[in-house]
């Protein structure tokens, strides 16, 4: 298994201290943000970001998830698992600034999708875009406002990112997709 | 931060993913759950969550199906399921087409198979069918390449009506596995009561059928001496209903047919609400958290008194919301999942 590791743990906290610290500057009032987890990484990375907020500002934020399956355009072509989970929205989002949080931006489509389903439930003042790793070949123009590590990769290779709430260990790590 | 010379290096500590193996969804058509796994039964109940979210949005509908064609054909009248199915697909963002037999080119003779190759030839990709004879959406499923939702055949089985109510159950009981799920009234015209003895029993749960000897089918009637080899999977059967709902978690009430009293197989409906009906008195022997369930539409003081059927344990109304929920997770994984 050729497998890389590209963030360790120590790495992850970083990135995630730092961007909690750009999401606090760029928002002047907290009172309005709104972290929004896109399952399934996005949403302990988003719980990740609130905790961090709390400890640097003494102030909670709501998370939500946000499942996009049901929003997908990419769907029939995929042979995904049809898989679901409820989304859930803590708090009206209509007029709130609300940082959407996933953990690889790719092709952008999946944001499309998630800007769709968060549209939905009301019209946000702002959404802006948290990202543990940006490894480019974007399809749409969609671009991410806080970035954990920028990972030029080549489009056949495989990034995973690994958590300690879903998989028992945090790692990101790029490996050869398979044939 | 990392620099770009740990990418060269192989972490010999970092493990391949864990292979979490996800359900696939390979199901055509839904005919009955006589063939349902568990593990299918538990993915149309978790993706039914997920439908029950959307619905309790201020705008009730998402774009997931959208290009697909549901059509809904029905020889036989019917208000919840059908409007439930249409609820369901324009949800999601479907186009709906309705044909009701009464109203259609069957009144010219069409034949069934015919009528369902029409509807898809103008494109449906889902034909969600109801009709009075056993085994109906069985010979369509075999004559056309749309999947087909059978929405209840004769006396045969109503797969979406059973899982529903395995979703209601549950919701509130969580885990069916040894719940005691008392299915009384008429047991042998009903299409619910044989589709979720299967259902019921995939999940674990431990079915007793209450009812009149002559209202049970053959093969289960107390003394039936017959072929050991039933068509149903194995049950629990008692003719005492007083017996029957000791330590019930679930009673589920049948309607009565009243034209089953003409036929001759009823003595009396007096007699039948006196030993059947489901009333406050007898749930007092289930488990205090029983559910009342009852698959409509209710003759209310027959099968089941007025204060048990609005009472606090029932859900009656809650069951056929979750109808929609449960009827979207089935459109959804039919159209996506294969």
């Amino acid at each position: 298994m050729a497998e890389h590791v590209i963030l360790s743990p120590e790495d992850i906290r970083r990135s995630l201290s730092r961007i909690a610290h750009e999401i606090v500057e760029n928002n002047p009032t907290l009172k309005d943000l709104v972290l929004v987890g896109m399952r399934t990484r996005g949403v302990p990375l988003a719980v990740r970001l609130a905790q961090r907020i709390a400890e640097f500002e003494g102030r909670g934020v709501p998370v939500g998830a946000l499942d996009i399956g049901l929003y997908r355009d990419d769907i029939s072509y995929l042979d995904l698992k049809p898989q679901l989970k409820p989304t859930e929205i803590p708090t009206d989002i209509a007029g709130k600034r609300v940082v959407l949080v996933d953990d690889v931006l790719f092709t952008g489509r999946s944001i499309r999708a998630a800007l769709d389903a968060l549209i939905d439930f009301g019209r946000p003042q702002h959404i802006q875009l948290a990202v543990l790793v940006d490894r480019g070949h974007r399809e749409l123009p969609i671009r991410a406002d806080y970035v954990g590590k920028n990972i030029p990769t080549a489009r056949q290779e495989d990034v995973q990112v690994f958590l300690e709430e879903t998989d028992g260990r945090d790692a990101v790590v790029v490996l050869p997709r398979e044939p | 931060m990392v620099d770009q010379s740990t990418r060269g290096k192989i972490a010999a500590e970092v493990r391949p993913p864990e292979n979490v193996e996800l359900p696939t969804w390979e199901r055509r058509h839904v005919l009955d759950l006589d063939d349902f796994s568990r593990q299918e039964m538990e993915q149309v109940i978790e993706t039914a969550d997920a439908m029950k979210e959307v619905l309790g949005r201020e705008i009730r509908r998402v774009p997931t199906l959208r290009g697909t064609i549901v059509a809904t054909l029905f020889y036989e009248t019917s208000t919840r399921t059908r409007s439930s199915f249409e609820l369901a697909a324009k949800a999601l963002g479907a186009d709906v087409v309705s044909v009701a037999a009464a109203a259609s080119s069957v009144q010219k003779g069409e034949t069934l198979v015919d009528s369902a190759r029409t509807l898809q030839a103008i494109g449906a990709n889902i034909l969600v069918m109801r009709h009075r004879q056993s085994g109906a959406p069985y010979l369509v499923a075999g004559h056309v390449d749309m999947s087909v939702v059978n929405a209840g055949d004769g006396w045969h089985a109503h797969p979406t009506q059973a899982l529903l109510d395995a979703y209601t159950i549950h919701h509130h009981l969580g885990d069916l596995r040894g719940k005691r799920v008392v299915i009384v009234g008429d047991i042998l015209h009903s299409r619910v009561a044989r589709s979720n003895i299967w259902g019921l029993t995939t999940m674990g749960a431990q079915v007793v059928l209450c009812g009149p000897p002559t209202l049970l089918p053959w093969g289960l009637r107390p003394g039936y001496r017959g072929n050991e080899d039933r068509a149903l999977p194995p049950v629990e059967v008692d003719t005492d209903l007083d017996r029957a709902i000791e330590g019930a978690d679930v009673v589920m009430a049948l309607r009565l047919q009243l034209e089953r009293q003409q036929a001759g197989l009823l003595p009396s409906l007096r007699e039948y609400i006196r030993l059947y009906q489901v009333n406050e008195e007898r749930l007092g022997r289930a488990k205090p958290n029983v559910l009342v369930m009852h698959p409509g539409p209710i003759n209310e003081g027959l099968e089941i008194s007025p204060e048990v059927a609005h009472g606090a344990r029932s859900v009656i109304e809650e069951q056929v919301a979750n109808g929609v929920a449960v009827r979207m997770a089935l459109l959804y994984l039919l159209a996506k999942g294969r």
